[in-house]
């Protein structure tokens, strides 16, 4: 398959926070409708990758593309205005870890936040399509609730709603179910099992690796800001012949 | 003994009003003016520009490490020889007590900023909003309820601070004091009836900050 039919791809990206070097040299292409998952011990730099992507985190160095959207980092490269990089974040939705909803607003006008204030879409509009997007999260019930009134699973579920009502061309999942209560992991899961079904592009950092090998086309396997292993849930996770994979997967198969 | 007589100061009643009403309006002018400073200190010190983080780091730890009552004496009598503009006592003291109070608020503003979650600033970009959005619609709501009540306290004691102005003659409260005083030649009431007219004006005040800290302590 040729480069230009990948949603996304990345190209050499590097990163450093002052003396560490958090992503060494990252290459990556991800077909539309790809679910990815990304999995790695802590600190491998995973969730810096997936914060890349979405430039909440700008690279130092190496070339990124997502959907018609090109950027080059590096010395000399010029970095995308804030408008440019607004537009650009719009097009993918992110779900972090400990939700970040709104405390301030309700959760329909969390879900409604994007549409009005990012795409400028009037306030009815903006309604109806939180609304629908509150049925589809299971949480139509909650629309005037304040995000503190609502338990772990549901700030997600809200929290993905939200970002799905921008439209975006992907989504990235920074370890959407880690801060929740075992209990309410499930109902998260389930959820974005469904928008993978329906053909969403997703990245997800994940720890939950049944959940990885049912859900994901693909699994990357990094380790110290590099990608050692990449291919379906079973080649890396059973298969693989690096010696950081096996011990790391052998943790999960013990459990 | 000390034989305490409050009789004298009944005819000083419309001195003292006048001195009230100058303190008050002083104090809402130097708190609107303040905030100003304030709000451009803080802008400062968050600015992207190190040299707007410098400009107002130097303005708010000037006017916090300086005592007030020298920025007083020096903004009435020296800034006029240096700049050559003449300053009457009531600019002088407006000038100098909004610059004072402008870099604690500064600090206030800048801390309630702060304070706020960098995920919130984060869910805010990674939905597309641009920083200007960001900051007006997810950030300075929630810190703007956090400012509130350490706002309240510094204006609180900005009311304090104004009584310091007397020493330009501007007739506030103190200033109208020191002249009954000459008058009467009973300085101990008429410092006690101060004191109790500076807790009569801010008690209400102060209950009504800790009631708003309380109330805002939600979500």
């Amino acid at each position: 398959m040729s480069a230009d039919a990948q949603m996304i791809s990345v190209s050499g990206i590097h990163k450093s926070f002052d003396d560490h070097h958090v992503l060494k040299g990252i290459d990556l292409g991800i077909d539309k409708g790809e679910v990815v998952a990304l999995v790695g011990p802590s600190g491998s730099g995973k969730s810096t990758l997936l914060r890349c992507l979405n430039l909440l985190v700008i690279p130092d160095r190496g070339e990124m593309r997502i959907g018609s959207d090109r950027f080059v980092f590096g010395p000399g490269a010029r970095l995308p205005g804030t408008r440019t990089q607004a537009n650009f974040r719009a097009n993918t939705g992110m779900v972090f870890q400990h939700f970040n909803l709104f405390p301030h607003l309700s959760v329909i006008e969390n879900v409604m936040e994007g549409p009005r204030y990012a795409k400028g879409m009037g306030r009815e509009a903006a309604k109806a399509k939180a609304c629908a997007l509150l049925i589809k999260v299971g949480l139509q019930d909650k629309a005037a609730a304040k995000p503190n009134q609502l338990s772990g699973g549901q700030k997600q579920r809200v929290a993905i709603a939200r970002a799905l009502a921008m439209e975006p061309a992907v989504m990235l999942f920074d370890e959407a179910t880690s801060a929740l209560d075992p209990e309410l992991v499930s109902e998260v899961l389930s959820v974005m099992r469904e928008l993978a079904a329906e053909g969403m592009t997703m990245i997800i950092v994940t720890h939950e690796m049944s959940f990885a090998r049912d859900v994901a086309d693909k699994m990357i396997f990094m380790r110290d800001g590099q990608i050692v292993e990449q291919g379906s849930p079973a080649e890396v996770m059973d298969h693989s012949k690096n010696p950081s994979a096996q011990s790391f997967f052998s943790n999960f198969r013990q459990a | 003994m000390y034989i305490w007589d409050f009789s004298p100061l009944w005819k000083y009643r419309f001195l003292f009003l006048e001195g009230i009403w100058v303190s008050i309006a002083l104090t809402a002018a130097v708190i609107v003016l303040g905030l100003i400073c304030g709000l451009l200190g803080a802008a400062g010190q968050l600015s992207r520009f190190r040299i707007l983080r410098w400009l107002s780091w130097l303005y708010i730890e000037f006017f916090r490490t300086t005592p007030l009552l020298v920025q007083l004496v020096w903004v009435y009598y020296a800034l006029p020889i240096l700049s050559g503009v003449e300053l009457s006592a009531i600019s002088a003291a407006v000038l100098s007590l909004s610059l004072y109070g402008g870099s604690f608020y500064a600090e206030v503003i800048r801390g309630g900023i702060v304070s706020i979650d960098p995920g919130q600033s984060e869910a805010g970009l990674a939905l597309g909003l641009t920083p200007s959005r960001v900051m007006r619609r997810i950030v300075l709501p929630q810190a703007f309820k956090r400012m509130i009540p350490p706002l309240m306290n510094q204006s609180i004691l900005m009311f304090k601070n104004t009584s310091l102005v007397s020493i330009l003659a501007v007739p506030d409260i103190l200033y109208q004091a020191q002249r009954a005083t000459m008058d009467t030649y009973r300085p101990l009431e008429v410092y006690t009836a101060v004191a109790l007219i500076y807790v009569a004006i801010l008690l209400p005040l102060t209950a009504l900050a800790k009631f708003m800290e309380r109330r805002l302590k939600e979500y």
